[in-house]
């Protein structure tokens, strides 16, 4: 396991699959009198949120505070970001105050790669402007895990503004590593231009797509990175790429159906869709705490050894 | 558990025999006798076992229980990885699996099972996961090996066999679930001259076994497996 978790892309198929255990076991925690576990105490984390975000930092403030750690939340606003600090005095101000680990959200991507070579502790991207959201394809996985039972082999849609989206970056490389065939559909103006150098098929056609798909992974229309034209109207792209109960009878009978959230109902995902038994939108989201804890734990509850030594493995 | 620091388990010729497989059996089916009678009939015993080889130990446990007197014990696993003192030595380590029985452990006897006891450290992270679970109405101990050399006050409740050892030789229990024989064996550990073992265990274990022989015993000639002429 490296010091940081910035890229899914970075993840070994040995790591990937430490971090889903780990989650599966402290998932069986959770049900306990008390859900707590002393593991991280006295280790500080530190959520240095540049971008608005609930679910996401609201799960690792509560995967930080159920292994004992204190979490520090620092958003943009209200701070001294909004008085114009850099980054880098951001983040030399955080290792003054001796943070263990630097969780954070940038609207630039490679934000946290550079602030790795700032801070001493661990920086775990949640991500990072169009680039990548690692801990929410280790989520994916780990629900697609539990759900059907494995991930190696399985075909995987992933449907809409993959343009735009971390998401569908982090996942794609993710679910390769894990040995799941990912294919992209979306127009091709929300294709990004070098999706032919990922591992994954492209495809334009989503009723052809669903039939031999064992989850469909449902991209959050981005309208507010949405500056040009990628589709004429908001009907249209619904219409061509859109999952309604009638798209959602042509997967096969196992199949599922995510979304990272937070949805837009009849975007792209039908109301009826979204509440059905096949959608997993609710169980990600829990999922979401055990795998932060996982990550947590792995990164942050180890020997300090390497980082005394000046550390040889990030 | 604590016992099994270092590399992989060598095979089941390394070393020399503690006990071999009809000595185990015989041990654990005593160590279950001790059982039903410390609880009056095992009524309201919980096995726990310790991953890795405390929860085969646990399982065959409550076997002898059910055989002896046909009554249905419970058993599971507690993992005490998270609650260990010592994870900031080492890299984060795998989780092992933990499984409380549906009845769950409040108001009950809870039986630790582990297959070494040495520092005394597993069993105090044990302790302490327990008290996360539930309130059990007592908490009690067994062990395959004890080996000695605590660091804490702890002692167990049921032991198959006291072994004198010096702190640097290691201690492997081999078991059929895991290891594919059932087996105690003591290795001369990678020990350097100057780190040499603890004062040694005094009464600990059976006449004709002193402590302070074992490590001279220990290293055969020729028997040179990896870790016994690693010196």
């Amino acid at each position: 396991m490296n010091r940081h978790l910035i890229s899914a892309a970075d993840l070994s198929r040995q790591d990937a699959l430490d971090i889903l255990d780990t989650a599966e076991e402290l998932a069986g925690l959770a049900g306990r009198q008390i859900p707590k576990l002393p593991t991280l105490r006295g280790r500080t984390v530190v959520n240095l949120f540049y971008e608005d975000s609930t679910r996401t930092r609201t799960s690792f403030e509560v995967a930080a505070k159920r292994l004992s750690a204190d979490v520090i939340n620092f958003s943009a606003k209200g701070s001294s970001v909004a008085k114009g600090e850099s980054l880098k005095d951001t983040a030399l101000t955080l290792q003054a105050m001796g943070a263990d680990a630097v969780v954070i959200r940038h609207g630039a991507s490679g934000a946290p790669h550079r602030l790795a070579r700032w801070v001493a502790g661990s920086v775990i991207n949640a991500g990072d402007g169009t680039h990548e959201h690692p801990t929410q394809a280790l989520l994916d996985a780990f629900t697609i895990r539990r759900r059907l039972g494995r991930v190696d082999g399985l075909r995987v849609a992933i449907v809409g503004d993959v343009l735009h989206s971390r998401v569908a970056r982090s996942n794609v490389w993710l679910l390769h590593t894990l040995g799941a065939k990912v294919t992209l559909v979306a127009p091709p103006t929300l294709l990004p231009v070098a999706v032919g150098s990922w591992p994954c098929a492209t495809s334009y056609d989503l009723p052809a797509v669903l039939p031999v798909s064992d989850v469909v992974m449902m991209l959050r229309v981005q309208r507010e990175r949405m500056a040009d034209a990628y589709f004429p109207s908001v009907r249209e792209y619904s219409r061509r790429y859109g999952l309604d109960a009638d798209r959602l009878a042509l997967l096969p009978g196992h199949a599922i159906v995510m979304h990272p959230g937070p949805m837009n109902r009849g975007v792209e995902i039908a109301a009826d869709v979204a509440d059905s038994p096949r959608s997993t939108v609710v169980e990600q989201v829990a999922n979401g705490v055990a795998v932060r804890m996982a990550v947590l734990y792995l990164l942050l509850g180890g020997g300090t050894a390497g980082a005394a030594t000046g550390d040889d493995r990030g | 558990m604590a016992a099994m620091v270092g590399a992989a388990r060598p095979g089941a010729g390394d070393g020399k025999a503690v006990l071999g497989a009809d000595e185990i059996r015989r041990a654990l089916t005593r160590i279950g006798h001790e059982i039903l009678e410390r609880t009056d009939g095992g009524g309201d015993v919980v096995l726990l076992g310790i991953p890795t080889r405390g929860v085969p130990l646990a399982r065959r446990l409550a076997g002898r229980l059910a055989q002896a007197e046909a009554a249905d014990v419970p058993f599971g696993s507690l993992d005490v990885t998270l609650y260990r003192d010592d994870l900031r030595l080492r890299p984060a380590r795998a989780l092992g699996h933990t499984e409380v029985p549906p009845g769950g452990i409040d108001g009950k006897i809870v039986i630790l099972v582990d297959d070494v006891l040495y520092s005394g450290r597993t069993v105090r992270a044990a302790l302490d996961a327990l008290s996360d679970i539930g309130r059990p109405r007592a908490v009690q101990l067994a062990v395959l090996v004890d080996r000695g050399h605590r660091e804490l006050p702890i002692r167990p409740d049921y032991v198959g066999k006291n072994l004198p050892t010096s702190k640097r030789e290691q201690v492997r229990v081999l078991l059929a679930e895991t290891d594919g024989v059932d087996a105690v064996r003591l290795l001369a550990g990678p020990g350097s001259p100057g780190a040499g073992g603890g004062p040694p265990r005094a009464g600990g274990g059976p006449p004709g076994q002193g402590a302070q022989a074992r490590p001279a015993e220990s290293r055969q000639p020729g028997a040179g497996g990896p870790a016994g002429g690693d010196r």
